[in-house]
This record gives structure tokens, C-alpha cells and sequence, in this order.
């Protein structure tokens, strides 16, 4: 097998025993990507650097100062800045845009001994649930049963695609609502959202500050567990970042979980669920059961307000976020005509620089917190919110160690299918992620299964919070159980 | 409440982002739509519940108020549409 199909685990492994060498798993991960080009994951390409990491990794590794991640070709959601490297959040108003320094995360990657090998297309701003806002054009899932193009989710679409693709071992991704739960759940492979305030967000181009958290997307929860250790930590830099210590995520891989407490919400059952999820769903209950969790059923009450609240909050921190693109520091100016003025300046750019959702979204939120609508809704949402945490907070504290969910209402639908969609449609994909988010909470979606059309379908585990490494470990229980090895038959 | 084509065009306004006239009404449309799907927040019963500041009940940390970086107007500015002479530069503001 070509190393670019490895996991984190093998490679780290083989790189330490000298099996291969940084520079050869770097190449065959390159030579993956310029074949690739149909899938739209990779939207800038960065070999040059990839392969001056590589060597460097290939010294440390040879000194025997070899980190879990030294050597490790990732992908990197154009969401995080990289210094001297283009960092749009797939838009057009930050065309241009090569930051002058390097966000937290990467920066630890780096410093871990990783590789980038470019920055991956997403949804424009974050903002999406199929990739299809992107600056870039659409990022397609690799898995395909007919002549249609799917969607590998969103808004980590082109991390998902890319991993699932093999053309790199592993992904950064974010999560505002479900941007990497949903595209792993779409792509078959695993993404886990931490707790919020586990991962720095500096250098992270923001979206909905109190939501947004970064996560790693892999092809098993082993190499999440790594691959999250090293992301993972205290930034002076983020002043919402947890003074905490990072545990050893991988270390709490043990697969037991035996007297462990599952909790099944009742509210998660929706009206017209498809029973191919609901089966699955099932099926994934039994297979903790047999492995001797207890399973139970809970009730979360205001589930069902979960997703008008998020499009609420959502976009009010958005638009407050996204009021620096203005056509001044940096990215897109439109041209002006003779007379305008900076008024005229600020809304040609905006215009011009950000596609219709962001538009969208920004107005939406202008609208929810100006005078006389922001008790109305904004204070209204945040006062839901906080008792969309009080049902976990109980439910944690009835004894519930984790909470099993379907990661998606549906399987990966077409690009394209959607269009004719309202906006709010479009929404209803977060609808079993996105309270994860509100409560702060670490959630991971799994890949359990195919779907009779032979699409992944995805199972989420919901955490306590600062557990990661508890919720990792039912997750890998899952996996053993579920046994998923499926992968898509390669068209591209 | 629902949006019309004037309250549309106002927060476009607010929002910084020119809409044209013509676009109007398929703006207000969906922003309708939007904000039909909020109103649900309506059926909560939210007596006595505090708007949530924070999500992790942690307080946010403090640094020591003195300067950790600077002297880097050439980075600050190298990203700029039009910078000059060491400033930002932007259509005449004051007439």
C-alpha cells in the first residue's frame, strides 16, 4: 500500500523504526495530490515547504527527537493562517492575503515536526454545510455511487475529501456547528470537535467566536487521539484558551468500557428521520452495550431549539467578526469611481468581496442585534442557550458518561441539489451537532456504516467536558466494533 | 415581525454591504425566512434565566498591561490594498 494511505499511527511508527523516510511519505502524499485535482480539496499547494519540513523532520527523527506528529504530511484548512502562505477562509475579500505570522495551532504542529502540504478548501468564512460557498468552487467527496458529483460536507470539506481521499495522512478542521463532524460523517472518517477553550483559536480566522473550536480529521480515532494531543493547550494568546493540562489523549485508548453510562436522547429522534439512520443508530447502542457500557434512555428538553438559537448567535458574532473587511488592511478593495467616499468604499468591497451566505449571515446578524431586536433575539438565544447546557449539566450529573447520537440526518446528498433550497434547509444538516457547540461540549463523529445506496453514515459520541480522552476511547470502541474499512473506489 | 423591503434595505446599510435596488426583495424574502425559523425561541419559557457570557464557567485570563510587541509597521502594513508613506491610505474622509 502507497504510504499516502497510512494512518498517523503506522507512519509515526515506520518513520521511527526508519522503515521510510519523512521525505519519501511527503512525496507519495504529493504525488496523490497533483492526481487529485478533480476533488478540489487542495486549493493552494505548498511541496516546497512541505519537503523543507520533511528533511528537517527526517534530522529529527535521526537525532531520535522525534515527536508523534514528526514527519507526518498533513493538510491545513484554509481557515488557519500560515505565515507567507495565501490564508482566505475561501473567500474573495481576503484574495491576496498571506498573514505575516503563524496561527497557534500550526504553529505547534510545526513545532511538533509536521508537514503542510497546502491549505484546503472549506465553506467561504466557515459558513456551509457542502462546500459549496467556497471562493475556490466546490470541493466533491471521493465517494460516488452514480454519475453525480456529492458533497463532502461542510464546511471542513476540503479536509474531509482530502483524507478520505488519502491525499494526506491527516486534517485540520474547524467546528462552529458540526464543520467537522458532518464532512467526516460524509467522507468516512473521523473528526472530533474538543471542548470549546481546548484549542487556541489565535490565528484562526474567526466566525462565531464563542462557538468556533479546531479539531483534527483522520482516518481513525488513534490518530484523532495524537493528532489532538498536539494541538492541544494553553495560549496566552487566546485569552479563552483553558489553563489546563493536556493529557495523553492516546493513552486513554484502553477499549474498556465496561460500567460506563450511554446516554440516548429521546429528542434526538426526529420526525422523518430516515430509518437507515435510526437503525444505525441502534446498532451502534448495542455494539457499546456488548461491550458493557449501560444504556440509557435521557432526555435533552430543548433540543428542538437548538438551531434557531445557534442562527441567531451564529451570525450576530459574525457580522460583529466579519466587520474588519473593510477594503483598508488587507485583501480586497473594490475600485471607486470619481466622488466616492469611504462609505462608498466599505460597501463595494463587502459587496463585491464576500459571496451571498456571508452576506447573509452578516445581515442576519446585523439585523438580531440592532436597536429594538436585540433582547428580542439575541438576548432571547443566549438565554436558550444556557439551558440547552443546563440539559447536558443534568445529564451529566444523573451520571451519563457520553452521549450517543447519529452524526447526520442523511448520507453525502449532490452538489448542486440544494440550490433551490431556502437557506434554512441548508441548515437543518447541524441539526444533531450543533448543540454540541452551544454547550461547549467535545463531540466526535465516527464512522459506523454504509448506507443502502453504499454511502458512509456517521454515529456522534458526545463528551464531558475536558474529557476528550474519555469520549476518544468510547469512540475507539465504536470503531473496533463497527469495523468500518470502506473506502471509496478511486474515479478521480 | 417580518422583513420589508425597507427594513431590507436598512440593514444592508448597517451591514456595510451594497445591495442593489432590484435585489431587494429577494434579500427581505429570505432574511423572512430566517427569521420565521428564529421565532421559535418564542415557545421557551426563559423566566429567570441569565444570557449566557460564557460557555465554560472559567474566568478569562489576565496579562500584565505592557507592550509585548511593535516596531512592526512594514508587517502591519504589507498586506494593505494602498498603503503609504507608512500610513493606511483611504478616500478623503474630511472635506
Amino acid at each position: 500500500m502507497s504510504a499516502n494511505t497510512w494512518t498517523i499511527a503506522a507512519a509515526r511508527d515506520a518513520l521511527r523504526k526508519g522503515e521510510i523516510s519523512a521525505v519519501d511519505l511527503t512525496m507519495s502524499c504529493l504525488t496523490a495530490i497533483d492526481a487529485a485535482d478533480d476533488l478540489g480539496a487542495f486549493v493552494h499547494k505548498t511541496p516546497d515547504i512541505a519537503l523543507d519540513q520533511a528533511r528537517a523532520a527526517d534530522a529529527r527523527l535521526k537525532a531520535g527527537d522525534a515527536p508523534d506528529l514528526c514527519g507526518i504530511p498533513l493538510g491545513i484548512k484554509d481557515l488557519f493562517c500560515t505565515k507567507g502562505v495565501p490564508s482566505q477562509a475561501a473567500s474573495n475579500i481576503l484574495r491576496g492575503f498571506r498573514p505575516e505570522y503563524e496561527s497557534t495551532v500550526t504553529s505547534k504542529l510545526f513545532d511538533a515536526g509536521a508537514v503542510m502540504l497546502g491549505k484546503l478548501n472549506m465553506d467561504e468564512f466557515a459558513m456551509g454545510s457542502s462546500n459549496e460557498t467556497s471562493c475556490y468552487g466546490n470541493a466533491v467527496n471521493p465517494w460516488k455511487i452514480d454519475d453525480r458529483k456529492l458533497t463532502p460536507g461542510g464546511s471542513s470539506g476540503g479536509s474531509a475529501a482530502a483524507v478520505a481521499a488519502d491525499l494526506c495522512l491527516g486534517a485540520t478542521g474547524t467546528d462552529t456547528g458540526g464543520s467537522i463532524r458532518q464532512p467526516a460523517a460524509f467522507t468516512g472518517i473521523v473528526g472530533i470537535k474538543p471542548t470549546y477553550g481546548r484549542v487556541s483559536r489565535w490565528g484562526v480566522v474567526a466566525f462565531a467566536s464563542s462557538l468556533d473550536q479546531a479539531g483534527p480529521m483522520t482516518k481513525s480515532v488513534r490518530d484523532a487521539a495524537i493528532f489532538l494531543s498536539a494541538m492541544s493547550g494553553h495560549d496566552a494568546k487566546d485569552s479563552t484558551s483553558a489553563d489546563l493540562p493536556v493529557p495523553d489523549f492516546e493513552a486513554a485508548l484502553t477499549g474498556d468500557i465496561r460500567g460506563k453510562k450511554i446516554g440516548i436522547p429521546k429528542e434526538y429522534r426526529m420526525d422523518g428521520m430516515p430509518a437507515e439512520i435510526e437503525a444505525l443508530w441502534a446498532k451502534g447502542a448495542d455494539m457499546l452495550r456488548d461491550a458493557g457500557a449501560e444504556i440509557v434512555d435521557i432526555s435533552l428538553p430543548h433540543t428542538k431549539y437548538a438551531l434557531p438559537a445557534y442562527y441567531v448567535i451564529a451570525p450576530a458574532e459574525a457580522s460583529s467578526n466579519l466587520a474588519r473587511y473593510d477594503g483598508v488592511r488587507y485583501g480586497h478593495r473594490a475600485e471607486l469611481q470619481a466622488g466616492d467616499g469611504i462609505t462608498e468604499m466599505y460597501e463595494k468591497t463587502r459587496a463585491e468581496g464576500f459571496g451571498p451566505e456571508v452576506q447573509r449571515r452578516i445581515m442576519v446578524g446585523t439585523y438580531v442585534l440592532s436597536a429594538g431586536f436585540y433582547d428580542a433575539y439575541y438576548n432571547r438565544a443566549r438565554k436558550v442557550r444556557a439551558l440547552i447546557k443546563r440539559d447536558f449539566d443534568l445529564a451529566f450529573a444523573a451520571g451519563v458518561d457520553a452521549i450517543l447520537t447519529p452524526a447526520t440526518p442523511s448520507s453525502a446528498f449532490g452538489l448542486g441539489e440544494m440550490a433551490s433550497a431556502d437557506p434554512v434547509e441548508m441548515y437543518l444538516n447541524d441539526v444533531f451537532t450543533v448543540t454540541v457547540n452551544l454547550a461547549g461540549l467535545p463531540g466526535v463523529s465516527v464512522p459506523v456504516g454504509l448506507d443502502a445506496k453504499g454511502l458512509p453514515l456517521g454515529l456522534q459520541l458526545i463528551g464531558r467536558p475536558w474529557e476528550e480522552g474519555d469520549l476518544l476511547n468510547h469512540a475507539y470502541v465504536l470503531e473496533r466494533a463497527a469495523g468500518f474499512v470502506a473506502k471509496p473506489g478511486k474515479w478521480w | 415581525m417580518s422583513i420589508d423591503i425597507e427594513t431590507a434595505r436598512r440593514v444592508a446599510k448597517l451591514a456595510r454591504i451594497r445591495v442593489e435596488a432590484p435585489d431587494l426583495p429577494k434579500l427581505a424574502g429570505q432574511l423572512n425566512d430566517i427569521v420565521s425559523f428564529m421565532e421559535q425561541l418564542n415557545e421557551v419559557d426563559v423566566t429567570g434565566i441569565e444570557p449566557m457570557t460564557s460557555v465554560t464557567p472559567m474566568r478569562l485570563k489576565r496579562r500584565a498591561d505592557v507592550v509585548t510587541d511593535g516596531n512592526i509597521q512594514g508587517q502591519i502594513l504589507k498586506n494593505a490594498p494602498d498603503a503609504r508613506e507608512g500610513f493606511f491610505a483611504v478616500p478623503k474622509v474630511v472635506e
